[in-house]
């Protein structure tokens, strides 16, 4: 059964600057080929959750101080992201991040950084094959190119390494919903068709909850609530503060009393 | 009319000088340029590095007797290497570290480099024997172009197609220009950011010491004159936009326009002042630089 499991974390906490703890004894674990989903208000700490598993932390001077993160066996908590991405662990940055000066073909290029001496063509018709509208700008520079193009640039980018896990931070974000449907429809078919197992942080619980397995619930640098994607969307609280529902189809009000308490009780 | 085509003549003459010898400065702008693109660190030590190319080509030509070709080519790759071991050992423990502690760094490397220079080779002129062959020169009419300025062309017109083709198409190159555009972007992809680091010091030594032999050879090997040289890399990339590798080869051929062109038709004397005083006023218009990258603002 353990085996089944991808990634676990083990009551991690995360510091930046040495004093600024962020996560507070995060645990959570990821099946092989699921996609979990990562909810919680603005700065509960889900970025930071993702930057923990690959890598990041240490660029922006952040460190897991306690508590492990376990892939595949292997401990990894304050590992390089070199050495992090060439484990099969591909992190698609909040806020898109583009290559600007460089077009489209040359942003997809770098994703074979984990594998270089490797021809990369047939990787570049995969994508493709994903995100078709990708072909016809492949000469633009990623610069000019519009959010939705953008979003499946940096997602495509990442599939060109061929993660075993990527972490996708909130691909939603700014997106018209049209184009989002379609990012969740590919971000569905990836984890099918290629196998890889999905973290997938979003503000969007409701698409988000579509297509996950399993999700978990932060606040404050904790996670407050987890379970099947199916049965957190029915859960009330979810429903009210994730999902935009209010309980007993009245508005929904953060002064309510009911809601208050409930919100307290995460904390 | 005798008078007005040598009036030509001597306009081509200066013309082509000043294009050979602004290539020269601009491809060893672009070594600095590909540092400061990659980690934002603005290298003061980059005249030394020259100086050490022309130095070290000096000693395996004239002391250890090699011939040329080969003596250009151990030169080359003994500055490559020393670019390497310059980022391990000085640069690679300060990532992380504010980048005024960086710069600083660089510029006790250049009194460093400077002293070891002088201390070995004194601060007199040093010549390399006469090995181009007269053969190389150009005549074209009246106009005679010295063997060094078409050995140091060609030089520079090869080393410049071999980078552009290194940028554009090559695994490395596109890892060295994502690093400069983002470089988180490029760490969640598994860069090796600081291998990029170190080769971007690498080439900058090589292109670096590769300038500094074809000055020696133009001017004569001298400590204080080449790595003084090696300043004018400043105007160029100021000029050229310190962050535009196209602009860094076109600024570098303005600013040897500008001085040959002063140096003929003005005055001699006057010919390290005015590339500066038109820079001032370049920059007066154009702030930054004329080819330096306005932000993309989409996004
Ligand atoms: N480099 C940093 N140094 C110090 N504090 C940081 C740093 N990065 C994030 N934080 C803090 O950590 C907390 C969690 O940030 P994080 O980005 O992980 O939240 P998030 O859940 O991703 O939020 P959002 O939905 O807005 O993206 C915030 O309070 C933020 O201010
Ligand atoms: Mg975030």
């Amino acid at each position: 059964m353990t085996n089944n499991i991808l990634l676990q974390l083990n009551n991690i906490s995360v510091v930046y600057s040495d004093v600024i703890q962020v996560l507070k004894g995060v645990s959570l674990a990821v099946k092989k080929n699921h996609i979990v989903s990562l909810l919680g208000s603005n700065g509960a700490g889900k970025t930071t959750t993702l930057k923990a598993i690959s890598g990041l932390l240490k660029p922006e001077n952040g460190k897991v101080t306690e508590g492990s993160i376990v892939y595949d066996g292997m401990s990894i908590q304050n590992s390089a992201p070199e050495t992090i991405t060439r484990q099969g662990i591909i992190q698609v940055l909040e806020g898109r991040q583009p290559f600007k000066y460089l077009t489209i073909e040359e942003n997809l290029r770098v994703g074979t950084a984990t594998r270089w001496t490797r021809p990369y063509k047939k990787d570049i018709e995969m994508v493709y094959s994903y995100f078709p509208a990708l072909v016809t700008r492949r000469k633009a520079l990623a610069g000019y190119c519009s959010g939705g193009e953008l979003q499946m640039l940096v997602m495509g980018r990442a599939l060109m390494a061929h993660p075993r896990l990527l972490l996708l931070d909130e691909p939603s974000l700014g997106l018209a919903p049209l184009v989002v449907k379609e990012i969740f429809r590919i971000i569905k078919r990836i984890n099918k068709e290629q196998e890889t197992t999905i973290i997938l942080v979003e503000q969007n619980a409701n698409m988000a909850l579509q297509i996950a397995h399993y999700g978990y619930v932060m606040e404050n640098g904790k996670i407050v609530m987890e379970g099947k994607a199916k049965d957190l969307k029915e859960n009330p609280d979810v429903k009210e503060f994730y999902l935009g529902v209010g309980a007993g189809g009245m508005a929904r009000s953060y002064r309510d009393v009911k809601s208050y308490r409930r919100r307290k009780r995460w904390l | 009319m005798a008078c007005k085509g040598a009036n030509m003549e001597f306009f081509l003459q200066l013309l082509v000088n000043g294009l050979s010898v602004g290539l020269l400065y601009g491809l060893s702008a672009l070594g600095f340029v590909m540092i400061f693109k990659s980690s934002s660190v603005l290298n003061f030590a980059h005249g030394e590095l020259l100086t050490i190319g022309a130095f070290l080509f000096l000693v395996l030509v004239t002391w250890a007797r090699l011939p040329i070709p080969f003596a250009f080519l151990i030169t080359l790759i003994g500055c490559f290497t020393l670019g390497f071991i310059v980022e391990r050992l000085f640069l690679r423990p300060l990532i992380g570290e504010s980048l005024i502690y960086v710069i600083m760094l660089t510029v006790g490397l250049a009194s460093m480099f400077k002293g070891l220079l002088l201390f070995v080779f004194g601060g007199n002129l040093h010549t390399y024997p006469d090995f181009l062959p007269e053969g190389l020169a150009i005549h074209f009419g009246a106009i005679y172009v010295p063997p060094v300025y078409v050995a140091s062309s060609i030089i520079g017109i090869i080393f410049l197609l071999l980078f552009g083709l290194f940028f554009k198409y090559s695994p490395q190159g596109i890892y060295m220009r994502s690093v400069a555009d983002n470089q988180t972007a490029s760490l969640s992809l598994g860069v090796h950011v600081k291998k990029v680091f170190a080769l971007s010091w690498a080439i900058a030594a090589l292109v670096a010491g590769m300038s500094g032999i074809v000055l020696g050879i133009i001017n004569g090997t001298n400590v204080h004159e080449i790595s003084a040289i090696g300043l004018k890399v400043f105007p160029v990339v100021i000029l050229g936009g310190l962050d535009s590798i196209g602009g860094a080869i076109i600024g570098g051929i303005i600013i040897g326009l500008l001085e040959t062109f002063t140096g003929g038709y003005i005055s001699p004397s006057l010919r390290d002042v005015i590339p500066y005083i038109v820079l001032v006023f370049i920059l007066l218009v154009k702030p930054y630089g004329l080819f330096g990258l306005v932000e993309i603002e989409r996004v």
